[in-house]
């Protein structure tokens, strides 16, 4: 005879029900989710939290400054669409990630943070390495936690995983006391999730999607805008089918790059203050704007006065407060972007005809193409960006920093695949390229990963060389190397007179050198003859590679809506 | 604008902070918060009176409120049959001859008068916010020493559905 049922069913409730202490649930619901790799770094208040690292050995990467961990995790997110894990200590552990945390809100990557807090007896008496976490991440995070009662831990853990990764994702984070992190409890994560306040539509309403299709038909100048949302609900494929159909000219936003192919003969490239002529003047003339997981963002419509005035506007979003927020929107579409879009492929509307669009599109596209001056002795950064693209034949992950040279890279390099690219928009958070390279590295460890970094933003986050050193990640680091804090150097030469206030390098370090300190590959590059066979060689190359690429210093960006202007008024279109 | 706004949110801690973290933040213009437990001890509703320019502000303020996990439900109540009640407390100075004066206008209100002393009297009244005003207006010639109001909460009248079982704010109308 066999074992009573009341057996294997007890014995089957312990499993399920195993007391362990807070630490220990904290690692176990990780693995239960799946986590395949933690962006953290130790302290007093997660010591127990360790031990369990420790002793499950959960794959931990060890940054060397918590913004590196967060936007590590960042960078992992952007590519592999699953959650980024962080976990820091309390107070200046915590307070270091808020950069981070709040760069994941806006551009909405879903993140886990979990910090260490002080014991619960102790909080709100100023004790060591305390901070008020909750108070402080509260307007930054989708939705935060304190876990008081170690038996809270595994519902608080399941549902920060549902929320940062449903709806529009976004970063949850989880403060845990170190006493209720060293406490015992019974750890039941097979509990329903039950979040009555929290109910995202990802089904659009059927009649709002024929409304879409209707103006599509009656259009004549209809421009399509993809934004990220389209990449978070992995929509790519159905947004191809959507266009092959309709025939609509694209347009992206920055972060939206990647969605729809950059050589497509229907993308117009990307548009906002340093936009393509023709993507920007689309927006202008448009008759029908249908936004797509975009979220009309300042950068992206300027003057808000002259943004797509002829237009009826289409917007698809998963949060309806992005509805109506800045633009007054006529066809409304709540939901995921790939549901909306499936929902548009198979209903029969007729194609429209918009050959005398695009022969006006087409006409912009060669009057005024995206330039730059092929003059001088020095190598210019528009050129590094297209031999990049020509020597990674596209298929790179790209992660950049904040400035000029991550709108070269927007306009230079055509993304052609969705996920790989990794910027900081919403934010602007300098010091995120680098580490985000390495989190985009793990999330697609056969892919090359070149981070293309100002020389200064990269001085920002640069101590995360000692991962590359210490696992030997062939993430290829690019500077492009303007001596200056280019992107203030050029606001202050267009809107300051040329005072060049605290924004030209007097001095700098010596980053082959620096390389070398961490073991890393270097290259300084002058002379633009030899760059393209030393990028061609540092590709090659087996680790990780830091490429000193000296570039024009005076170059600008263009072309450019200056603040306050709108899209019919960019400068700098032609040589 | 000025627009009623009943939403019921969990009762857990840190709830009261999101919401007016949120309004401090967006910009959003509030006369008067009211919160309270409801029938449910795990639930409290809160009560707001904001002002807004127009329309697409009070969709943003909706949109915002429901987008907070911690929020269950929120209604924009202005244009329904409501209860709305405020409570004020008035102390205005008053020598002891007026006293029967401040009494007798204070009547029509079904203000009562809950504290004397011996340059004042303070008054208890309730009702919706215009009655309270008017009550204030009045009596401002004698002099009010001291005002605590509790701004306004509210209620859809009795029908025979539940404010809960209302389908969720949408966007689609
Ligand atoms: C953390 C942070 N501080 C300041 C800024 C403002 N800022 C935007 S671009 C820029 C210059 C960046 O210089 P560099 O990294 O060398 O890039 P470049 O513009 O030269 O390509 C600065 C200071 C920012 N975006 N982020
Ligand atoms: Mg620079």
């Amino acid at each position: 005879m066999g074992p009573k049922m009341e057996e294997v069913q007890g014995r089957k409730l312990k499993e399920e029900y195993q007391e362990m202490t807070g630490a220990s649930m904290l690692i176990q619901a990780l693995g239960r989710e799946k986590v395949d790799v933690i962006f953290g770094y130790p302290g007093g208040a997660n010591l127990s939290t360790y031990d369990e690292i420790y002793r499950t050995g959960i794959h931990h990467v060890l940054a060397r400054h918590e913004q590196g961990a967060v936007h590590a995790a960042e960078g992992y997110a952007r590519v592999s669409g699953k959650p980024g894990v962080c976990v820091v200590t309390s107070g200046p552990g915590a307070t270091n990630v808020v950069t981070g945390i709040a760069d994941a809100m806006i551009d909405s990557l879903p993140l886990i943070v979990i910090t260490g807090q002080v014991a619960t007896s102790a909080i709100g008496t100023d004790a060591f390495q305390e901070a008020d976490v909750i108070g402080v991440t509260m307007p930054i995070t989708k939705h935060n936690f304190q876990a008081r009662e170690v038996e809270d831990l595994p519902r608080m853990i399941k549902e920060a995983f549902h929320i940062a990764t449903t709806g529009r994702p976004g970063p949850v984070l989880i403060d845990l006391p170190k006493d209720v992190a060293s406490t015992s409890g019974i750890f039941n994560y097979e509990q329903s999730i039950d979040l009555p306040g929290y109910q995202p539509t990802v089904i659009p309403n059927k009649l709002q999607i024929k409304k879409l299709a209707d103006a599509v038909t009656e259009a004549k100048k209809p421009v399509v805008l993809t934004g990220a949302g389209i990449l978070h609900a992995h929509g790519a494929d159905e947004l191809m089918e959507y266009i092959t159909k309709q025939q609509i000219p694209v347009a992206s936003t920055l972060l939206g790059l990647g969605a729809f192919p950059g050589n497509h003969e229907l993308f117009l490239g990307m548009v906002g203050m340093h936009g393509t002529y023709t993507g920007n003047m689309a927006l202008h003339e448009a008759d029908l704007l249908i936004s797509i997981g975009a979220r009309f963002d300042d950068r992206v419509t300027g003057n808000l006065k002259y943004f797509a005035p002829n237009a009826k506007v289409a917007h698809i979003d998963i949060d309806p407060a992005e509805i109506g927020k800045n633009i007054e929107t006529q066809i409304p579409v709540v939901g995921d972007a790939k549901e909306a879009l499936r929902m548009l492929n198979e209903y029969d509307g007729t194609p429209g005809e918009f050959s005398a669009w695009k022969e006006q599109l087409n006409s912009w596209e060669e009057e005024y193409p995206l330039w730059y001056k092929e003059e001088g002795e020095s190598l210019k950064p528009q050129r590094l960006m297209e031999m990049i693209y020509e020597e990674t034949k596209g298929e790179a992950v790209v992660t950049t920093d904040v400035g000029q040279h991550q709108m070269w890279a927007a306009q230079y390099y055509k993304f052609d695949n969705p996920n790989c690219w990794v910027t900081s928009g919403g934010l602007g958070t300098m010091g995120f390229g680098f580490p985000a390279a390495i989190g985009a590295q793990f999330a697609a460890p056969d892919k090359q990963v070149v981070a293309v970094l100002g020389d200064a933003g990269f001085q920002m986050t640069a101590q995360e060389m000692s991962i590359l050193q210490e696992l030997n990640l062939p993430v290829k680091i690019i500077l492009v190397n303007n001596a200056s804090l280019g992107m203030v150097r050029q606001w202050q030469e267009l809107f300051y007179d040329q005072r060049y206030s605290n924004s030209i390098f007097p001095i700098q370090p010596d980053f082959v050198k620096m390389a070398d300190a961490y073991n890393i590959k270097g290259w300084k590059i002058e002379d633009p003859n030899e760059m393209q066979a030393a990028l061609r060689e540092a590709l090659d190359y087996e680790g990780p590679v830091l490429m000193d690429c000296r570039v024009e210093k005076d170059e600008n960006v263009y072309p450019m809506i200056a603040p306050g202007k709108g899209h019919h008024e960019m400068e700098g279109i032609k040589p | 604008m000025k627009r009623t706004i009943v939403a019921t949110v969990n009762n857990t801690s840190g709830v009261m902070n999101r919401i007016t973290g949120l309004f401090a933040r967006r910009q959003f213009n509030i006369d008067s918060i009211t919160v309270g437990m409801t029938e449910n001890p795990s639930v409290s509703r809160m009560t707001f009176v904001v002002s807004v320019d127009n329309q697409r502000g009070l969709d943003q303020v909706i949109k915002q409120l429901n987008k907070q996990v911690d929020v269950l439900k929120v209604r924009d109540i202005t244009d329904d049959a409501t209860v709305e009640r405020e409570l004020a407390l008035i102390k205005v100075v008053s020598a002891p001859q007026h006293r029967g004066e401040i009494s007798a206008l204070a009547e029509p209100f079904r203000a009562s008068v809950v504290d004397v002393g011996r340059e004042s009297i303070t008054l208890q009244v309730t009702g919706d916010q215009q009655k309270v005003e008017a009550l204030i207006d009045l009596l401002k010639p004698y002099g009010i020493k001291e005002l605590a109001r509790t701004g306004i909460t509210a209620f859809k009248r009795g029908t025979t559905k539940s404010d809960f079982e209302t389908p969720k704010y949408s966007i689609i109308h």
